[in-house]
Formats: structure tokens, sequence, C-alpha cells
């Protein structure tokens, strides 16, 4: 495999660009498809309808960082796209269906009268499926590829196990915790309680998940329970579980304050801390257990030509991001949207 | 015929990208539409103006929600299907599809809420800004898109070391030859689709006597892009085709039909063309023709298919047949466009009933066009998927087996056709709809709250007051 100059800093920099992608692509679309899961359980069906307004003007925008995580992945480390999108056929399949259905569902469900109920499944079958692959994908992403020359040599199904299928399950929760705090933000009355009170027994679960993974982790790895265990970066890592459950307990206290803002802010904030211990277990490895950055990433005249145009537009993108957060800002209540 | 991977990934990525390709054909014109009806709703303040774009609008959010999801399946199937060709071309290609997200997707779907949700929520000037910002993102997302696609066709500015591909020029890569061509060609095919549309949705209400005011507006608008466009279309086809001989005779050689090649080459009409006997059956031919449109010369000499290896040789059984479906359109919109302006100048424009049967025939043509035109350049470019370099069959996921790749094609073809059928049906209730009444008064009415596409579907609302005549 031809290899770029290990630590280049040009592949350092698409590692941060693609690696922000795909983190900006769980906090967000991770809201909305957590207002999908929470769907069926709301109390009642005008709080479906706020619940879905919350995220109208954003959800297409939102899947957009899917795509760049997709695109990013191709353009700056074309070996890993094509090594892993094959090894995640099936999942793929299934959370792209998903995304078909739960994306339409917005456009139709508010359409639709007598068959109301098809899309209120859909939104929610769609979101719960996409979710759930996603995490599959996440798991079996962690436990390795088998990649020989430049290519995937597993079975089609070599995703499956049961650290994958919990991974899976584990995201759904977490998930819906982001819809549930984002949603104390943005609505009001009893809708607001009630999900004060599901983003507490959320948030439990997604506790216990976070430590199993944790733990599971380092179990079927050797290579990265090295990384934690061993000296000293035991002692340079420990902050991250420290800090970890100190926001679990600032996030507790914020429910029970009846804070609005503050949990939807600590729970993006426990996504990017677990999002960070990941990234400490698997560097420099793009696809493990082989492949590393340097070797996957793309000539530097591909990064360069790129480069030049992510320098103006990431910024540009993230400013009218804030725009559009701004202009749909505060409380949704049944007036606004569809209807 | 055996099932393999390659040929159900085929089935798979020819059928996904068919019905992707509807939605853009239609959301790009669309967009610039209602760009344009804003801006004339801000410079005049006549209410018309913003409820055509009301009403558009709605249509325009369904067709864009069915463009963005089937859109995203095509981007992950590059990778799940076509692996090698990810590897083989990633270096070149990445980075086209890379700006188109980053330039297209994040401008359309960032504005997208602003300009369906917004506009009792913006200044009316940043709510202008917000339409033509999203018909700007969905023209750069065509011009990504078709340059990543040109490049296929007409390779340029690269080494290839190891197999794989090195950028040494990206002006080259992205201007490759034949990408001009491709570029205003689909551009203005889909501005002559979107017309077709608003036309026979305006000659519909029209014809059943409803909405006069805006049906007659959004005519006169239509049908006079028509008048310009449907030339200028036949201009730029012939020129393409010009430049597709340069770049791939064997092409031309298919879509024509011509075995032989040679000069005074006659201009096939009607054939059956056989491929394993390598000679067309029934053909009708007019002589020279073929000749003197490719050449500008009677005499000029034009490429046979013979000429070229069997095993690289596009077949000319389908594309033949696409390729004269598009030319016939594009002849037949230049005959809509005639009539109307008989029409227009003797008054008559909207008073005829006939005329409006045929501008509702016409709705779809656009559309059918458009596949046709793609089919035959798609299937021209057979046995490769990089012109002269990588064959599709060298492109394919290895790891793939049968009943994977038969998985994703059925569970793609049912979950289409549902979406669809849905998509058609909510549609179609839209239209029957139609726009809301008018609010001259150039203010925003207050209180009302901005309502997605489709929602006007609601019964009781307050849409079903006709304009009076
Ligand atoms: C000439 C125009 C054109 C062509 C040939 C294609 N597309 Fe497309 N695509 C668009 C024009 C477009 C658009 C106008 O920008 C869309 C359509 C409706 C929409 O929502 O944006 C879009 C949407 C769209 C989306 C969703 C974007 C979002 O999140 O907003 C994706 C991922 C793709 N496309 C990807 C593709 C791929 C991989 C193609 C080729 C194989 C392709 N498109 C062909
Ligand atoms: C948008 C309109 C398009 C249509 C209707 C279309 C249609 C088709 C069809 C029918 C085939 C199958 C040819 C065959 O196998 O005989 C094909 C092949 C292919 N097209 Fe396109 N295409 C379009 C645009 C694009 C674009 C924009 C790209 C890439 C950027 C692309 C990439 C490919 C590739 C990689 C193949 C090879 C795989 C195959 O043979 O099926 N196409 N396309
Ligand atoms: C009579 C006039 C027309 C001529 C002579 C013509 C010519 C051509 C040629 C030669 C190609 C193939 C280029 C290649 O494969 O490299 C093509 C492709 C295509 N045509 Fe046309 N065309 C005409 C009318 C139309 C109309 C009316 C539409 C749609 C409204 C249309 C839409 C397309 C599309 C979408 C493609 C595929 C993309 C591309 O290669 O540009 N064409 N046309």
């Amino acid at each position: 495999m031809e290899q770029i100059a290990e630590g280049s800093l040009l592949t350092l920099i698409w590692v941060g660009i693609v690696g922000f992608a795909v983190f900006m692509y769980v906090l967000m679309d991770g809201f909305d498809l957590g207002i999908g899961i929470l769907y069926p359980f709301a109390p009642t069906e005008e709080d479906r309808d706020t619940m879905m307004n919350t995220v109208a003007p954003v959800w297409d925008f939102n899947e957009t960082w899917l795509v760049l995580g997709g695109a990013g992945l191709f353009a700056a480390f074309p070996i890993a796209y094509a090594v892993v999108l094959p090894a995640m056929y099936l999942p793929l399949l299934v959370m792209l269906v998903a995304l078909i259905f739960r994306g339409v569902a917005f456009e139709f469900r508010f359409k639709a009268q007598a068959r109301r109920h098809w899309w209120n499944r859909s939104f929610f079958l769609g979101s719960l499926l996409a979710t759930f692959a996603q995490g599959v994908v996440l798991g079996s992403f962690i436990q390795g590829i088998p990649v020989e020359g430049r290519q995937f040599v597993g079975g089609m199904l070599h995703w499956l196990s049961p650290f994958s299928l919990f991974c899976g399950a584990a995201l759904v929760v977490g998930y819906a915790l982001l819809g549930a705090t984002w949603l104390i933000w943005r609505t009001i009355g009893p809708l607001q309680d009630w999900c004060y009170r599901t983003a507490k027994r959320l948030m439990l679960v997604v506790l216990a998940g976070v430590a199993v993974v944790s733990l599971w982790t380092p179990f079927l790895m050797p290579q990265i329970a090295l990384r934690w265990f061993s000296m000293p970066n035991l002692i340079f890592l420990s902050p991250v579980p420290i800090v970890t459950a100190a926001l679990a307990y600032a996030l507790w206290r914020a429910i029970d304050d009846g804070r609005e803002v503050a949990p939807f802010a600590l729970s993006m904030a426990l996504f990017a801390l677990s999002y960070l211990g990941l990234a400490i277990s698997l560097w420099p490895h793009l696809i493990p257990p082989g492949v590393t950055v340097w070797q996957a990433a793309a000539p530097p005249e591909t990064q360069v030509f790129l480069l030049v145009g992510m320098a103006f537009l990431i910024p540009a993108i993230l400013g009218y991001t804030a725009y559009s957060y701004w202009v749909f800002r505060g409380k949704v209540t049944g007036a606004f949207g569809y209807h | 015929m055996d099932l393999d991977p390659l040929i159900l990934s085929r089935i798979q990525f020819a059928f996904t990208i068919s019905f992707h390709i509807l939605f853009p054909s239609f959301t790009v014109g669309l967009a610039c539409w209602i760009a344009l009806l804003e801006a004339l709703w801000v410079g005049t303040g006549k209410g018309i103006y913003r409820s055509l774009s009301e009403f558009w609008t709605k249509i325009f959010a369904l067709s864009f929600g069915l463009g963005v999801v089937s859109g995203i399946v095509m981007s992950y199937q590059f990778g799940t299907n076509w692996s090698r060709w990810s590897d083989t071309v990633g270096n070149v290609l990445g980075p086209l599809i890379q700006y188109e997200v980053v330039t297209a997707f994040f401008l359309e779907a960032a504005f997208l809420g602003i300009l369906l949700f917004g506009r009792d929520r913006v200044p009316r000037g940043i709510h202008l800004m917000a339409a033509c910002l999203v018909a700007l993102g969905t023209l750069l997302s065509s011009f990504w898109i078709l340059s990543a696609n040109s490049w296929m066709h007409t390779p340029a500015g690269f080494t290839i070391r190891d197999g794989r591909y090195f950028v040494t020029d990206w002006w080259q890569v992205v201007f490759n030859p034949s990408f001009p061509y491709r570029l205003v060609h689909m551009v203005t095919a889909m501005f002559l689709t979107t017309s077709f549309v608003v036309a026979g949705i305006s000659a519909w209400y029209l014809l059943t006597r409803r909405y006069l005011d805006h049906a007659r507006l959004g005519l006169s608008m239509a049908l006079g892009l028509i008048t310009v466009l449907a030339p200028l279309q036949i201009f730029l086809g012939d020129q393409h085709g010009l430049n597709t001989l340069e770049h791939q005779p064997a092409k031309i050689a298919a879509m024509e039909g011509n075995w032989e090649g040679g000069t005074r080459a006659p201009l096939v009409l009607f054939a059956i063309p056989d491929v394993k006997a390598e000679t067309n059956h029934w053909e009708i031919g007019i002589d020279g023709l073929s000749s003197l449109i490719l050449t500008h010369d009677l005499n000029g000499r034009v490429p046979g298919l013979k000429e070229f290896p069997a095993d690289e040789r596009p077949s000319p059984a389908i594309i033949f047949w696409t390729f004269r479906l598009m030319v016939g359109i594009g002849m037949l919109m230049l005959a809509v466009a005639v009539v109307h302006l008989v029409l227009r100048f003797r008054d008559r424009l909207y008073r005829t009933d006939w005329f409006f049967r045929v501008l509702i025939a016409c709705m779809p043509i656009g559309f059918i066009a458009i596949l046709a035109g793609w089919f035959t350049t798609e299937i021209g470019r057979q046995p490769w998927v990089v012109q002269g370099h990588l064959r599709t069959a060298d492109a394919v996921t290895p790891s793939l087996t049968v009943a994977a790749a038969l998985t994703s094609l059925l569970a793609f073809v049912v979950a289409y056709s549902i979406i669809y059928g849905a998509g058609t049906y909510y549609l179609i209730r839209l239209l029957r709809i139609g726009p809301k009444p008018l609010h001259d008064t150039g203010q925003p009415r207050e209180a009302q709250s901005p309502k997605r596409p489709l929602s006007a579907a609601e019964p009781g609302d307050d849409h079903a007051i006709t304009p009076a005549e």
C-alpha cells in the first residue's frame, strides 16, 4: 500500500474535517432521529405535531452532514470508503431505506388524513431502524474490518456480532436522550414535563450503555486495552472518564432543577466525550485493525485542491447554520410549521 | 441472463439514478422560477406573484424532499456497489462530489427552511435571498455532479500509477471535453421540463376555468421560455453530438445504428438493430443525411460499429431508440413553441381549448426526454465506466454476493414504488386544490403561520375561493 508521509499535516487536517463532519452529523441528526424514536410514546397527537415542527425547518439540513461525512471519506480517504461501505452493505441498506421512509414522512404526514397513522409509523420505524443500523455500523467498525490488498475480504454478514447489536441498541437510547433534551428546550407545558421525565430515565440507560461499551471494547481488542490501561496513558487519559462522570452528574442536576437549555448542551457534551474516547481507542487507524490514516490518505494534490475550498466553505456553512437555527429559535407551539 | 452481482448492481444503479434524476429535472428549473416570482413580488408588490410563488413552493418542497432522500442513496451506492471504482478514481472524483456537497447541498438545505417556513420570520429581502440561494444551490450541484459524470465519458488531466488515477491538472479534470456541452444541454433540459409542467398545469386550470389570473401568468411565462429554449436545445444537442463524435465515436455509431461507417452515410429513421448478425433489419434511411448532420458535409465520413473491436462496442439495441425518442421530443417542443407564437400573435392564446389539451398531454415529455437522453449517454459508454480505461465489470465490489445485491435491489424497488405512489397522489391533490387567492395589499398576512407543502390539502382551508373572472 502506498503510504503518505506519517504525520503529514494535510492528512491530519483531513482527519479533523471528516471527524468533525461525522460528529456534527451524530449531534444534529441525532436529536431529530431521537424525536422520531420518542414519537409514538408522546402523550397526544398534538404533541406529535409539535415535536415534528421543532425540527421541520432543519431536518434535511441535518441530514446533509451525513452526505458530507460520506463524501469527505470518499474524497480524502478513498480506500476507506471502498472498504468500509461494502463491509457494511446490509446495515447501510437498512439505514438508507429507513431514512427514505422517515424523510418523506415529514412531507406526507401532514397531508394524509385517514392514513396519517401510517406516516407516524413510518417516521418512528424509519428513525428507529436508521439509528440502530448506524449503531451496528459503528460497533462492527470498532471490531475491525478484514482487508487484503485494497479490498474488503469478509462476508456479507461480517458486521453481525453481539457487540455490534449492543452498540445499535445503545445508540437508539443515546439519540432518544438527545431528542428528549432538545424538546425540553423547544417546547412548553405538559409535553415539556413529559420530556423531563423521559430524559431522566433515558439518561440512566445511556450511562449504563456507555459504561458497558467502554468496558467491552478493550476486552475485544487487546490493542485498545493497551492504549488505555498501560502507563503513562492511564494517567493522561483518566480525565476522559472523570469528566464524563462529572457531566452525567451535571445533567442529572440540570434535569432536576428544570433547566431548559442545559440538559441539551450537557447531552451533547456527553456525546462529544464518548466520541473522543472512541477516537483515542482507534487512533491512528482509519480502518481497524490494519489500515492507518496515513495509508488511506488521498495524495497531496487531491487533499490540497479540496482544502482550498473547505477553508472558506466550512466557516460559511457554520455561519449560516447558526443563522438558520437563530431564525427558528424560541418555543414551538401548535401555531408554527406544518399543520 | 445469469444474475450476477455486476448485472444486479447495474440494474440497481440505473433504477435508483433514473428515479433520482426525475426530481432534480424538475426542482432545478422550479427553484429558479420561484426565485424569479419572489423577485417580481418584492419588486412590484403585486400579490399575484407572491401567491403564485407560494403555490409552486409547496410543490417544490415535496419534490425536493423526494430528491434529497433518493440522492443520499446514490452517494452511498458508489461505495457499496462500486467499491473498485471508488478506489480507482476516488482521488479524482471524490473532491468533485465533495465540492457538490459543500457548495450546493448545504446552501439548498439551509435556505430551504427559510424559504418554506421563514416568510413571517425574516425581512422580505432575506426571504428573497433565500429563494435565490436555493436556486443557486441546485444549479451548483448540477455543475459538480455533471462535471464528475462527464469526466467518466471524457477523462482528462490525470495519470495512472499502480492502476489508480492521480490528478495532474484540476482545471482539465473539472472542465473536461464533454462537460461544457453536457452542462448546458442538461440545464436547458431541466428548464424545458419545468416549463412544460408549469404550462400544463396552467393550461389545465384554464381549461377547467379556475384560477384564471394565476393560470394566464404561468402559461405566458412558461411558453415564453419554451419558445427561446426549444430551438436553443436543438442547437445545443447538435453541438453535443459533434463533440461526442470526436471523443466517443463508437457511441455515435451505436446511436445512429451505423454498422459499416464511411462516407455519405444515411440517416436511419427506422431499423431493428441485430447485434449478433452485426446488421440492421427493416432499415429505412435517408441517403447522406447522417453525414450531413454529423460532419456538416454530405460526403463526410462517419464511424461504423464494425470499426471497433467487438468487446469495446456499445450495443445499439436500446440507444438507437432512446436517442430517436429524445430528438423526436425536441422537435415536438419546437412545434409547441411555434404554435404558441401563432396563437399569441392572433391573440387567441388564452382561448384555445385544443391547445390547452395539447399542453396538458405534453406535461411529462421533458422527463421522458431526460431519461431517454441519459440512457443514450450512459449505455452508449458501455462496456466502459471510465471511457477507454475502466470497464464496468472491473468496477463492481468484489465481495458483493448475489443474495445481497438482489436484496438491496428489491428493497429499493419496493421502497421507491411506495414512496413514489404516495408522492404522486399527494402532488395531484395539491394541484387540484390550486393556488391561494390574492392578497394584493403588499402586506404579509400577519398571524398566519407559514405552511409546509401540501398542507393546503387539509379541508376547510381558505383556498377554494376562485378569483373572480
Ligand atoms: C443535473 C443534476 C443532478 C444529477 C445528474 C444528480 N443530482 Fe443529485 N441532486 C441534484 C441534482 C443532480 C439537486 C438538484 O441538487 C437535488 C435534487 C433535489 C434536491 O433535493 O437536490 C439533488 C439531491 C441529491 C442529494 C441529497 C442532497 C441533500 O442532502 O440536500 C444527494 C446525496 C445527491 N443528489 C447525490 C447524487 C448522486 C450521487 C448523483 C449521481 C450518481 C446525482 N445526485 C445525480
Ligand atoms: C442523472 C441522470 C443519470 C441517468 C438517468 C443515468 C443512467 C444510467 C444508466 C441507465 C446506466 C446503466 C448503463 C448500463 O449499465 O447499461 C448508468 C451507468 C452508470 N452511471 Fe449513470 N446516469 C445518470 C447520471 C450519472 C451520474 C451523474 C453519474 C456519476 C457521477 C453516473 C455514474 C454512472 C456509473 C458509475 C455507471 C456504471 C454503472 C452501470 O453501468 O450501471 N451516472 N447510468
Ligand atoms: C432535437 C434535439 C436534440 C439533439 C440533437 C440532442 C442530442 C443529444 C446527444 C447527441 C446526446 C448524447 C451525448 C453523449 O452521450 O455524449 C444527448 C444527451 C442528452 N439529451 Fe439531448 N438532444 C436533443 C434534445 C433533447 C431534449 C429536448 C432534451 C430534454 C428536454 C434532451 C436531454 C438530454 C439529456 C438529459 C442527455 C444526457 C446528458 C447529456 O449527455 O447531456 N435532449 N442529446
